[in-house]
């Protein structure tokens, strides 16, 4: 009756038997450290330039938004704290793990994928190589690492372009925007601004890593482990960031 | 050849090895022992479970029963990491060669010689040296700094017979070494790895689907002194070549080529008769 349940379950078992050897294996030796930097390389400075445009246009966007609203109640000064605590809670994670899941899942699990068909992993393992430890923990690592930079250059972008709205069109000066939105952020609010990128970084490079290496069927697979792997990281991004919303509304 | 002693040894055994991929029977109850400086070759047709033995004879498959023993000891249960040791005394030939696409042909063949920790590390000249001697002895080594995506076929595979024995281990398994190749091409190929086994002494376990390939291994030897293959009569030659036939996962034929040839088995004949 429950058949349909099967291959998800299973799937998701292979997922978390996966992950657990990624996890356990990250400070066992051997050490891939110049895959771990040109993925870095490949994720952070690759991913640059696109999560700079999306922060930038989303803080220009909300400024543009809020600014109408706000103007109704005379509270046109509010909307530096408004814009820097939509950007560091909830958008610049979301919205840079998202493209980033769009850019480097997507990497990850074509590349692997291709490996796979052409049975590169094989030959990975039969020449002595644990794939695990020179494919998945170098691009978690890296993922890891560059994420929450990145988020962090997308929130300050995103800032900025907020400000040009703010200082031009709105025309507040630069101490009356910047000012407040300083004050407002807590340690709450950076925190969870950080943790939410580091747990996507993980869900974006094991879902890649995952699709890429479960791969058949050829270049069709690898297609279709490439779409899959795209939407199933951005899905659980988004539950995962209702999750630790959740919790961090609590704590707040 | 080898020593007479070192000729008894089993390089490679096979009891009773059934392994299924959900519905689908890749191996059936299959049994086999080859010996050191034997040569195998397992004919079959697409999906008839070649590829699934030569995987599962150095443990990337695990049967679901039976047991497989490699270099004498048992890898039936073994861990991932407990199979190193042991992998990097075999060389293996994917079916479109394995390359690396990210690394260049100097890096791919490089590769065995720098990961698998087997003893002290190799000095990095020593490596370079052992690099280009495999791939002189495959005729490629100007290819050193091109990538796989830039060779043919044939080419690809060469270079996957010099990754698969520049450790010069013992057992090299080969996956179906000519599909796809031109008949030309196929034959280089095959001789490649018959010099490779005469010149090197090794145990061969070849799966192919082209019995042309089997023949030239059977009768076939790499004479230095020419640097071509020669013709030599069965059973005068010290050679020793097993053929066995994979029908649906299942062993249906071992014996000699002789006794292949003799074969009344519609299926078995299929190959030979052409």
């Amino acid at each position: 009756m429950l058949d349909f349940l099967k291959l998800p379950v299973a799937a998701f078992q292979d997922f978390l038997v996966l992950s657990g050897r990624a996890l356990n294996n990250v400070f066992r030796a051997p050490h891939y450290w110049d895959d771990v930097f040109q993925q870095m390389d490949i994720i952070g400075v690759g991913g640059l330039s696109i999560v700079s445009l999306i922060g930038f246009f989303s803080g220009l966007v909300i400024t543009m938004q809020m600014s109408r609203s706000l103007a109704e109640y005379g509270a046109v000064d509010q909307v530096g704290p408004i814009v820097m605590l939509i950007l560091v809670r909830e958008l610049g994670p979301v919205l840079t793990a998202v493209m980033i899941a769009g850019r480097t899942a997507s990497g990850i699990a074509s590349e692997l994928g291709s490996m796979k068909v052409s049975e590169q992993i094989d030959a990975m393992r039969a020449l002595g190589t644990d794939p695990i430890q020179k494919l998945v923990i170098p691009r978690m690592i890296a993922t890891a690492v560059m994420l929450p930079l990145l988020t962090i250059i997308a929130d300050l972008i995103g800032m900025l372009g907020g400000f040009l709205i703010a200082y031009f069109t709105l025309r507040l000066p630069s101490t009356e925007y910047w000012t407040p939105a300083y004050q407002i952020l807590e340690y709450n609010d950076l925190v969870q601004g950080l943790l939410k990128p580091f747990m996507f970084a993980f869900i974006i490079s094991l879902v890649g890593c995952y699709y890429g290496l479960q791969t058949t069927g050829g270049t069709q697979g690898v297609g279709r482990a490439t779409t899959q792997a795209v939407v199933v990281a951005c899905v659980w991004i988004f539950i995962l960031d209702a999750l630790l919303g959740r919790i961090f509304v609590h704590m707040g | 050849m080898g020593a007479t002693n070192g000729q008894q040894q089993s390089v490679l055994r096979f009891e009773n090895v059934s392994l299924a991929f959900d519905e689908t029977i890749a191996l059936d109850r299959v049994s086999f022992e080859q010996k050191a400086g034997e040569t195998r070759v397992v004919l079959g047709q697409a999906g008839s479970g070649k590829t699934s033995l030569l995987k599962t004879a150095i443990g990337l498959l695990k049967p679901d029963s039976g047991r497989v023993w490699l270099l004498g000891e048992e890898i039936t249960n073994r861990s991932e990491h407990d199979l190193f040791p042991l992998r990097s005394r075999v060389g293996v030939l994917f079916q479109e060669g394995g390359l690396f696409d990210s690394l260049s042909v100097g890096d791919n063949v490089a590769y065995p010689l720098e990961n698998q920790q087997t003893g002290p590390s190799i000095a990095p000249d020593e490596v370079e040296r052992r690099v280009v001697d495999a791939l002189s002895f495959v005729e490629l080594e100007h290819t050193l700094d091109k990538f796989p995506g830039e060779l043919s076929g044939g080419m690809r595979r060469r270079v996957g017979i010099a990754r698969a024995s520049v450790t010069e281990p013992p057992l090299v398994l080969y996956d179906s070494p000519t599909a796809g190749l031109d008949p030309i091409t196929a034959n280089t190929i095959v001789a490649l790895i018959a010099k490779e086994r005469d010149v090197r002494d090794t145990a061969n376990l070849m799966v192919t689907y082209r019995y042309q390939d089997g023949e030239i291994m059977a009768n076939f030897r790499y004479n230095p002194e020419s640097g071509h293959l020669v013709h030599v009569a069965a059973g005068s030659n010290g050679l020793s070549t097993t053929f066995m036939v994979m029908e649906e996962g299942r062993l249906v034929f071992e014996g000699s080529q002789k006794e292949l040839e003799e074969s009344n088995d519609p299926y078995v004949t299929r190959f030979v008769r052409h």
